[in-house]
């Protein structure tokens, strides 16, 4: 252990990641300009923002698929900046994009297979976690012959959640797991990440756009914009808010939601 | 009769057409490149095998020098890709392109050196004798063929859908990013792809080279092979192998049935009609591409 990630491990006894002052770009472009945050330990925390904050640049650079200009990801005492993915993946952290990025020809059950690509503890402990995984998600055991890319959306993103789970993460990076799923699933969707988080332990750092439902599971949460966190809070707070509301999550409040119940009135033939 | 060993011949080459294709459509899967240096790389296999076992070269029995040969042949491969093919990650495909059918020359000049250009003939176990089923004569050689690409088929099989390292490749070709994201070392699961096209390439050489003779240009029948992946469907490795004895069963009866000088674009014309029919390749695996 390096002086630097004793001094972290000290400092932040149950901190699961720490990312001081990240910056990431892509060519000369800078989407992530000096985040800070923290994840305490078996928590949820959410990243909430509006397109093109550099939420999903965040995400890829604490898993090590970007890597960062400037900053640290401190993970469990250890630095992991610009590690490689794999190393990542094996530390603990597993990443499940934005758009489920299944194997499309492979058997739902080969999916799985590849999310615990990088174990070693055998057949046994990977079956047990396997029969768990299932047991989150029942609908993925009656399809498990069946090949990943004719699930449906909303299957194919439970898919990538039961696959990272295979990886045994201590750490869970979602990005956008809601994304383009009937607002029943979405709820599912969230209760089921609740679920893991209380009985797994898998602490989690959840993107979301759809703030609200984001907020209900969320123990805190950070808004971003334009690659700066802008405001951060328990999600309670957030929730209350209305500057949040208004100016970052795009919730109406009800004033706002009168008025444009009464142009709808006006307009009305 | 006559029909029946014009078949079996076919068979057999179409076989070794259909091995070769194999390596052209591992590669092109996992990597989006296509690698023209695979009929050289089959023609290497082919000598290195020649080397170990002739008398006058090393003279090891038989059995020994071709899994010697085909464990050389998957480094090179595996090295090719580590310290060559990497280099050139970012760069066009032309590019790609372009340096294999370099490296393509490089192999028939080493392997013109070392071997002379004279056409040699590998020496088997087998080599001359016949089986006899009644009236019909079939080489041992061109059974042993046929035998062997059926047995690597469904090793090959077994490897991409039972083993972990096997479905991580398929995997990786599918879909690289999620890959990464799963933690498979992409970019070595890459290279032990090449790896994996050198021993196809080598068992293809030692089976062309054990029914007839190899010289340093036989890499040239890589185009054929490569027509044969491109008539399978490209992204499809039984394709490949259906691709491959399509053609190679159609030589023997284009040859005998039609005019001389016509017979020989009979592969050519085949793979002019489906490509005009059917596009995307017989056994096509038609699924969008990720970026
Ligand atoms: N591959 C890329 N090449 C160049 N610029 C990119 C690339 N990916 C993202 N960007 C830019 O970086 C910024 C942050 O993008 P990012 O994907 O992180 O946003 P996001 O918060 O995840 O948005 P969304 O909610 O739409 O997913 C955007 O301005 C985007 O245009
Ligand atoms: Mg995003």
């Amino acid at each position: 252990m390096t002086t630097a990630s004793m001094e972290a491990h000290i400092k932040d006894p149950d901190f699961v990641l720490r990312i001081d002052n990240l910056e990431s770009f892509y060519g000369p472009i800078m989407a992530i300009r000096g985040v800070s945050l923290v994840v305490p330990e078996g928590r949820v925390v959410t990243v909430l923002g509006a397109n093109g904050a550099g939420k999903s640049t965040l995400m890829k650079t604490i898993s090590g698929v970007m890597d960062p200009q400037k900053g640290k990801i401190i993970y469990r005492g250890t630095n992991i900046t610009g590690m490689a993915p794999e190393r990542v993946v094996r530390a603990g952290i597993v990443h499940i994009p934005e758009g489920r990025e299944v194997f499309p020809l492979l058997s739902l059950e080969d999916n799985l297979a590849m999310g615990a690509f990088t174990r070693s503890d055998g057949a046994k402990a990977v079956q047990e976690d396997l029969d768990m995984v299932f047991s989150y998600f029942p609908i993925l055991k009656d399809r498990r012959h069946q090949q990943a890319g004719t699930l449906s959306g909303g299957q194919q993103q439970m898919l990538a959640i039961a696959r990272g789970l295979m990886s045994r993460p201590k750490l869970m990076l979602l990005d956008e797991p809601s994304l383009g799923l009937s607002p029943l699933l979405v709820r599912e969707i969230l209760t089921i990440i609740r679920r893991l988080n209380r009985e797994q332990g898998v602490t989690m750092l959840l993107v979301e756009q759809n703030a609200k439902a984001a907020l209900d599971v969320a123990d805190y949460g950070y808004v971003m914009d334009l690659g700066r966190i802008v405001i951060d809070g328990t999600a309670e707070t957030l929730k209350r808010s209305k500057d949040v509301q208004e100016f970052y999550l795009g919730v109406q409040t009800d004033s706002q939601r009168g008025q444009k119940r009464w142009k709808q009135k006006k307009t009305w033939r | 009769m006559d029909i029946l060993q014009l078949l079996v011949s076919g068979l057999a080459n179409g076989c070794i057409y259909g091995l070769i294709a194999l390596g052209f459509v591992l590669i092109y899967k996992a990597t989006e490149a296509i690698n023209f240096a695979q009929g050289d790389m089959m023609m290497l296999g082919a000598f290195i095998t020649l080397g170990l076992t002739n008398t006058g070269y090393m003279d090891l029995p038989f059995w020994i020098a071709v899994p010697l040969a085909i464990a050389l042949m998957g480094v090179f491969g595996y090295l090719l890709d580590l310290i060559v093919i990497r280099r050139m990650f970012g760069e066009a495909q032309i590019a790609v392109v372009i340096l294999t059918i370099a490296l393509g020359f490089v192999m028939r000049f080493a392997a013109g050196t070392i071997f002379g250009h004279e056409p040699q003939s590998l020496e088997t176990p087998y080599a001359g004798q016949d089986l006899r089923f009644g009236g019909v004569v079939l080489g041992v050689d061109e059974a042993v063929v046929v035998i062997a690409t059926v047995a690597l088929t469904v090793v090959l099989f077994l490897f991409f859908n039972r083993t972990k390292l096997g479905v991580a490749m398929q995997a990786s070709s599918q879909n690289q990013l999620a890959a990464y994201y799963m933690g498979i070392p992409v970019r070595r699961v890459q290279s032990l792809i090449w790896g994996l096209a050198g021993v196809t390439a080598t068992i293809a050489g030692v089976l062309y080279a054990s029914k007839g003779s190899i010289d340093p240009s036989a890499g040239l029948l890589g185009i054929k092979a490569f027509a044969a992946a491109v008539i399978g469907g490209m992204g499809s490795l039984p394709g490949a192998l259906l691709g491959g004895i399509i053609v190679g069963v159609i030589e023997p009866f284009a040859s005998r049935y039609v005019a001389a000088g016509y017979s020989q674009i009979a592969p050519y014309l085949l793979l002019f009609l489906v490509l005009v029919f059917r596009p995307h390749g017989i056994l096509a695996q038609v699924h969008r591409k990720k970026v």
